[in-house]
Parts: C-alpha cells; structure tokens; sequence
C-alpha cells in the first residue's frame, strides 16, 4: 500500500461500523481491534478477544453458522488475520451469508512495536479472501471506498471481506473487562440462551 | 488381533455416530484422519450433523467456541500430530471456560512405522494436560463408546474440557 494515501483512522473506522451494526455480533481480535470497539461503548453483543491470536475469524463462523439469521461481524488487525490466514479458505467453503470479517490494515505489529507486517510488504489481504471464495472481497483506501463496504454490513450476502488500509496510529488503549468466562456468560445471554 | 485397520473400526466407529447423535452435536469441525474417515462419512450424509472441513486443527477450537457462544454444540476430530498446532488457541477454552470435546486418533505409538509421528505422538497427552484439557485415553471398543459419551456429557452440562484419546492399539497400524 502507498502510505501517503492513506487518511482513514482506525477509531472513526470502527465508530461507524459499530453506530450501523444494527442487531450484528461483533467478535473483535486482540490487541487494538479490541480497545477500538471498546472504545465505541460497552455491550453484551461484543467478544473480546484479549488473546488465542489467529482465532477471531473462526470464532465468528462457529457464531454465524450455528444463528443462520444472526449477522456477524469479525473486526481483526493484519497481524492477527495473518496467523489464521488458513480460516478464510475454511470460510470459503462453508460460505456463511451472515458473517463479514474487517481487517484493520496498518501494515504493523502495533501492540509490539510497530514492526512491519507481510502486508508491508506487497501482500494483499483481499486477495487472499477472493480466491478463497468469499462473495465480495474490498479493497478500502478511501472514504468513498469505506463507505461503499459499509452498504454491505451488517452482512447478509457474504461472506463478505473488507480489507482497511488506516493510518499506522496508535490510539490510547481502551480496556474492556478481561475475564473470559463473563464476557462469555453476557454474550450467550444476550442472545436468550443460558449463561452456559 | 489384526492389524488392518478396516477390520478393526467397522462397529465402534457405527456407534461412535449414534453416541454423537444422541448428545445432539450440531457440527464435527475437522483435519482428516483415517481413524476418522467412518464418522466424517457419516457426518456427510446425515441431515443434521454438519462436518466442517479445516485447514489446521485450532480452527477447530476456535470455532467449536464460536458455536457455543451461538448455542450449538461441537466435536473436534483430530489426530495427535495436530494437538501441537492447538496448544495456544486451547487458552481462549480454559479462559473463557467454553465446553470442549475432541476425539483425538492416536499416531507414534503402538506399532507405528513413520518415526516422524513420534514425537508429537508421546507428547499429546502431556500437551493437553499442560493447558487444562482433562483426557481419558481409549484402548478398546468399549472404553472409546463410555469415554466419549461421559465426556459428551460432562462438557456440555458443566463446562468441561475433555479430549478422548483413540489408541493406535484400538485403530489398528497403519499398513505400509
């Protein structure tokens, strides 16, 4: 990617899809993803992953398949969606309409240090979930490109992709609640099934 | 005793299904195995099991979770080399207390050929225990049926983590 094209912020990003999810569950990848969708606001309808990297997407397709008419949206960053990069094949085959995953591009590992990701380096992410078979995969540089994906969320003809390149920033960290068990309990609830 | 595998897995892999039916498992997440081709077959022509084809097992762990946040229950099939690949992605199970049961096909151990299977094969069960996963280790027809059926129970009525080990004594060797 050109960095000095690229003007979207990840916080303004993730703002807008969260103000439209309408009924969508939105499981969010660890490290920034995670204090972005905090950062929105609290709410029984988000998992948050403060850990287990590389399982997000996978996460949201156990959700999205088991509730058919439950959209889900997985919001990740490229380091995260690298290490499970398998599970969009695996989406692929399974073709859920009801889940869309983001990816949050800035090309680093920002929880570590800001060392460069593979898509730094001429990798292309979107391109990667279009061979895999996903329904529509997006390139988003632009504002106009944003919110051309945002007419596809929440989704209900994906399994949709949409591939974010923001500017390389780091926000202050928004921390939600860490324990696991909890976090789970009010998801399953929120949905009218028992704690556990 | 022989030592074709096709002998050995007609009739517990036949009950194998109706145990899993019977708990009401939704989807069977899976990295093929021969020890497992009976039950995936099944899964295929069954109306309500859905199998789940992955690239790597701790796809499978992560989407087992992903179906009990939404209400459905789940069984990992795997074989041991793949317990490695999982080691990390099983502290999203212990953190968060998600049910748990993978059926795991044992390879580097009894009789086996290929050395390279075992390393992972002697470290499974130790692997799994490391990260909080209870496992009870199968060596026969009866002990596979009891085992996954308790282990079905247990998981999703408390919230356990149960992987039931199928003894290479119990498949059969491998042929080469």
């Amino acid at each position: 990617m050109v960095k000095n094209e690229i003007n979207l912020k990840r916080r303004e990003v993730v703002k807008q899809i969260v103000d439209n999810r309408c009924e969508a569950k939105i499981i969010s990848g660890l490290g920034s993803p995670t204090y972005d969708v905090f950062d929105t606001g609290d709410s029984d309808s988000n998992f948050y992953l403060w850990g287990a990297m590389g399982g997000s997407t996978m996460i949201g397709l156990g959700l999205a398949m088991a509730n058919p008419n439950l959209p889900v949206i997985v919001i990740t960053g490229d380091g995260e969606m690298l290490m499970g990069v398998g599970s969009l094949a695996t989406i692929g085959v399974q073709q859920p309409k009801n889940l869309a995953i983001i990816v949050l591009n800035n090309g680093y590992y920002g929880e570590t240090g800001m060392q460069k990701s593979h898509t730094s380096f001429g990798v292309h992410l979107d391109k990667i979930a279009e061979a895999s078979n996903f329904k529509n995969s997006f390139l988003v540089n632009t504002h106009n490109d944003f919110y051309n994906l945002l007419n596809y969320l929440p989704p209900k003809n994906g399994p949709i992709f949409g591939n974010i390149n923001i500017e390389p920033q780091n926000p202050p960290r928004s921390l939600p609640i860490l324990d696991g068990v909890e976090l789970k309990n009010r998801f399953r609830k929120s949905i009218g099934l028992k704690a556990s | 005793m022989s030592t074709k595998r096709k002998i050995n897995i007609t009739n517990w892999e036949n009950n194998l299904f109706d145990i899993i039916k019977k708990h009401n498992v939704d989807f069977l997440p899976y990295v093929p195995d021969a020890g497992h081709a009976k039950l995936i077959s099944l899964s295929e022509k069954d109306h309500f099991i859905k199998p789940i084809v992955l690239t790597t097992e701790e796809e499978g762990i992560a989407f087992s979770s992903g179906a009990w946040l939404g209400g459905k229950k789940s069984v990992l099939l795997m074989q041991s080399s793949g317990v490695g690949n999982c080691i990390n992605m099983l502290s999203l199970l212990t953190n968060c207390n998600f049910p748990f049961v993978a059926l795991i096909t044992m390879r580097g151990e009894f009789g086996e050929f290929n050395s390279w299977q075992v390393p992972m094969g002697q470290a499974t069960q130790s692997c799994l225990e490391s990260m909080g996963v209870v496992v009870h280790r199968a060596s026969n027809p009866i002990e596979v049926e009891s085992f996954t059926d308790a282990a079905l129970y247990s998981a999703f009525s408390s919230d356990q983590q149960i992987a039931v080990l199928l003894s290479q004594k119990l498949i059969g060797r491998k042929e080469w």
